[in-house]
């Protein structure tokens, strides 16, 4: 009883982690029609500039300047990149952000070296906030808690409540029709590709010292940012909130609980094979489903496109 | 200066008389193929071995004179990629530059391929016969089932290892519940059988409370996992974690409100001492061999600083790399030669002093080296020898002289005659 309570908390906080990284790339893929291979990237870069400027200036600097600077590069990649590669259609914009991927991760290599960053919590959110029956809760994850939820607020509000807010929701929609009522349709890209970026970068200065600092960080977190904003539904806020604590909740849940398939199995009737090594479903009956975690975010991914290929909260079928 | 300088090489001249078709060559250096990773994910650790390798040569050989009167080791990289096929291409090319000995260490799937293909050139080119010294990879099958005449292995291998560990928790009255956490491949799998059955042997009231494997390089938070190791009670961890899972594995288990040891087998430097810091102090423990805190000699202590005087950016991380250099030098003295078969003859039950501390025995029936096995304990009280240019190092708690001494081996291996 209490693992399952200790065990939501986990997972809210790290489908919080996910909504961060995925509310940013879902408007960028509806607006664009484009998969940003390398929205991960700048959530890897956001953990470095954190890491570094919390080296000379501390952590609290480093959580505003760092996003900052990762939401100014990404701005200036869609204005002196992907603009310019648009006119030649998907195809090459796709690859554009699977080479910036690559680039980013050489250029971390480069700068910062393979070896793992020792990127450390503030002193000040670096204790136990409460103890569950022996499980302790750290401050710090309670605090990533709470950025998440204001961040979806400041945003939820932005898209609902204001002038710009109607203009993206807009240029989601119906970006021609936009565009011939007068915006600037190419700046709202770029503010939308800027702030998606620093919401990305954010969520690495947040997550650098819970998760890791370290090169192979972006591929970690890259794939499964992708399946949140199918599952949720493109350019939906909402369908991005819940999307992403369905599939936080799922893969701690999977991976708290050490259920085996061979009690399955044999609930459904089935009898183990006395001479194991031998039998052609062996890998089915020593598996675990901690084993199989990482892959249920897919085969739900795979039921949502079968069933409702929009998303669960899209308007616009893909 | 100039009359002593005349005598050293009269009496160079009167000693060395039998060698003197040997020293013909004197000039030429005694190449040594290192044959690791220095491109990839992996260059780091290939990186910092290398320079390991290359400070070894330079002060325990080349600022000593040489060996066969003044001949020279020389450390020439060449980069596998950790691929066993590319390992296999570098063999040859190594070969065809002259070199009759490689040093490989990381990887136990390119050790493999490497003991094959080196077992095979011998065979077919009697005259250009090679010498295999594994200084890392720690697979028991390649001093058991696949062991080779030709193939030495420096370090201890996984089962010395954990027989050690298991030696130092038996002892452990605390310890009454052991968690086993590893990576889901070859080495995580043999690090968690090793434990079942050497803790049932040593001390059976021992409860394996968890025992378990997780996809490698895939989980993204280990907090779950951190929750099942303290719902089980447990009071002592092991795992054969290395890289981010090492780091990610053991902050989650720490920030969960864990307690107990954390038992590992590569918890240390690449970055990975100074991210663990204040929160892993009594509570990472790292079974290997060779000990840096407390300073195990003079000699030793000396070593270290010059090590860190030279390269401030690495770490003496594997003692073993100057053994294996120390080991090769003293079975070439004693052969007098070069020659493969006669120097693998000579380094078969040889021992030698560790560079740092202890004796390193070479034994004879399965080329595996026996030396002492330390559990040391991450902290920043005692050391004078920190890592990742930290506060906080390695201190030696508990040592098993030499580990494994009475181990059995499967090994037959074929020698050959001359």
């Amino acid at each position: 009883m209490e693992l399952i309570a200790i065990t939501l908390f986990d997972g809210l906080v790290m489908g919080l982690l996910l909504f961060m990284l995925s509310s940013g790339l879902t408007l960028i893929f509806s607006m664009m029609g484009v998969l940003n291979f390398a929205h991960a990237s700048f959530y890897m870069l956001g953990a470095y500039f954190g890491f570094q400027i919390s080296q000379s200036i501390g952590f609290w600097p480093a959580l505003v300047i760092a996003p900052i600077i990762v939401g100014i590069a990404g701005a200036l990649v869609e204005r002196y990149g992907l603009r310019r590669v648009h006119k030649y259609g998907h195809v090459p914009e796709l690859i554009f952000t699977f080479g910036l991927a690559l680039v980013i991760e050489e250029f971390v290599n480069f700068v910062w070296g393979r070896d793992q960053k020792p990127f450390q919590e503030p002193d000040s959110l670096h204790f136990a906030l409460f103890h569950l029956h022996g499980y302790a809760f750290p401050a710090y994850k309670v605090f990533m808690i709470f950025v998440a939820v204001g961040i979806f607020l400041v945003l939820l509000t932005i898209l609902t409540r204001t002038r710009i807010g109607l203009v993206i929701q807009a240029a989601l929609s119906h970006p021609e029709t936009v565009q011939n009522l007068g915006h600037n349709v190419p700046l709202v890209f770029m503010g939308v590709f800027g702030v998606g970026t620093a919401l990305a970068g954010l969520a690495g200065v947040i997550a650098g010292p819970a998760l890791g600092t370290f090169p192979g960080m972006a591929f970690l977190l890259g794939s499964i940012v992708f399946v949140t904003i199918v599952v949720g539904g493109l350019g939906s806020l909402w369908g991005a909130l819940i999307a992403s604590l369905l599939i936080g909740w799922l893969q701690t849940f999977a991976a708290s609980y050490n259920l085996r398939f061979a009690d399955i199995l044999t609930a459904l009737g089935f009898t183990r094979p006395l001479r194991i090594a031998d039998s052609v479903f062996r890998d089915l009956w020593t598996l675990t489903l901690p084993q199989i975690g990482p892959i249920l975010p897919y085969f739900v991914m795979v039921l949502v496109l079968a069933i409702r290929p929009q998303g669960l909260f899209g308007k616009r079928e893909l | 200066m100039k009359q002593r300088l005349a005598l050293r090489s009269l009496a160079a001249g009167v000693f060395c008389l039998p060698l003197l078709a040997a020293s013909a060559h004197a000039a030429d250096p005694i190449k040594i193929g290192f044959i690791d990773p220095l491109s990839g994910p992996f260059a780091t650790t290939g990186e910092n071995g290398l320079a390991e390798f290359k400070f070894a040569a330079e002060r325990l050989v080349n600022e000593k004179g040489g060996v066969l009167g003044g001949r020279n080791f020389e450390i020439v990289p060449f980069d596998n990629q950790v691929s066993p096929k590319e390992t296999l291409i570098k063999l040859q090319a190594a070969i065809d530059e002259g070199v009759r000995f490689v040093v490989q260490g990381n990887s136990s799937g390119v050790a493999n391929a490497l003991t094959d293909a080196v077992k095979k050139h011998n065979e077919r080119n009697p005259d250009k016969r090679v010498i295999y010294l594994n200084y890392s990879a720690v697979d028991p099958a390649l001093t058991n089932e696949n062991c080779n005449f030709w193939h030495f292995r420096l370090d201890a291998n996984a089962d010395i290892k954990m027989d050690a560990l298991t030696d130092v928790m038996a002892k452990n009255k605390a310890i009454t519940k052991v968690y086993i956490v590893g990576q889901d491949y070859s080495f995580g799998k043999a690090v968690a059988d090793g434990a079942v059955r050497d803790l049932a042997k040593k001390r059976p009231e021992i409860e394996i409370v968890g025992n378990e494997l997780h996809p490698i390089g895939k989980v993204k938070d280990f907090t779950p996992y951190a929750r099942k190791i303290i719902a089980s009670g447990a009071n002592a961890v092991i795992t054969g974690n290395w890289g981010s899972d090492m780091v990610g594995l053991g902050k989650a288990i720490i920030d969960a409100g864990y307690k107990g040891p954390i038992y590992t087998y590569y918890a240390a430097s690449n970055g990975i001492t100074k991210t663990f810091g204040a929160d892993g102090k009594n509570v990472i423990r790292v079974v290997s061999e060779g000990q840096g805190n407390p300073p195990p000699s003079k000699s030793g202590a000396e070593y270290i600083t010059a090590f860190k005087a030279k390269n401030p950016n690495n770490d003496v991380v594997q003692p073993r790399v100057a053994n294996t250099i120390q080991l090769l030098k003293s079975a070439i003295e004693k052969a007098g030669t070069t020659e493969a078969v006669a120097v693998a003859k000579a380094m078969e039950g040889l021992e030698i002093d560790g560079v740092l501390g202890g004796k390193v025995k070479m034994r004879a029936d399965d080329h595996q080296a026996i030396q002492d096995i330390h559990i040391q304990v991450h902290t920043d009280e005692g050391i004078t020898f920190p890592l990742d240019n930290s506060a906080y190092g390695l201190l030696v708690e508990n040592t098993v002289t030499n580990a494994g001494a009475d181990s059995l081996t499967t090994c037959k291996m074929e020698r050959p005659a001359n």
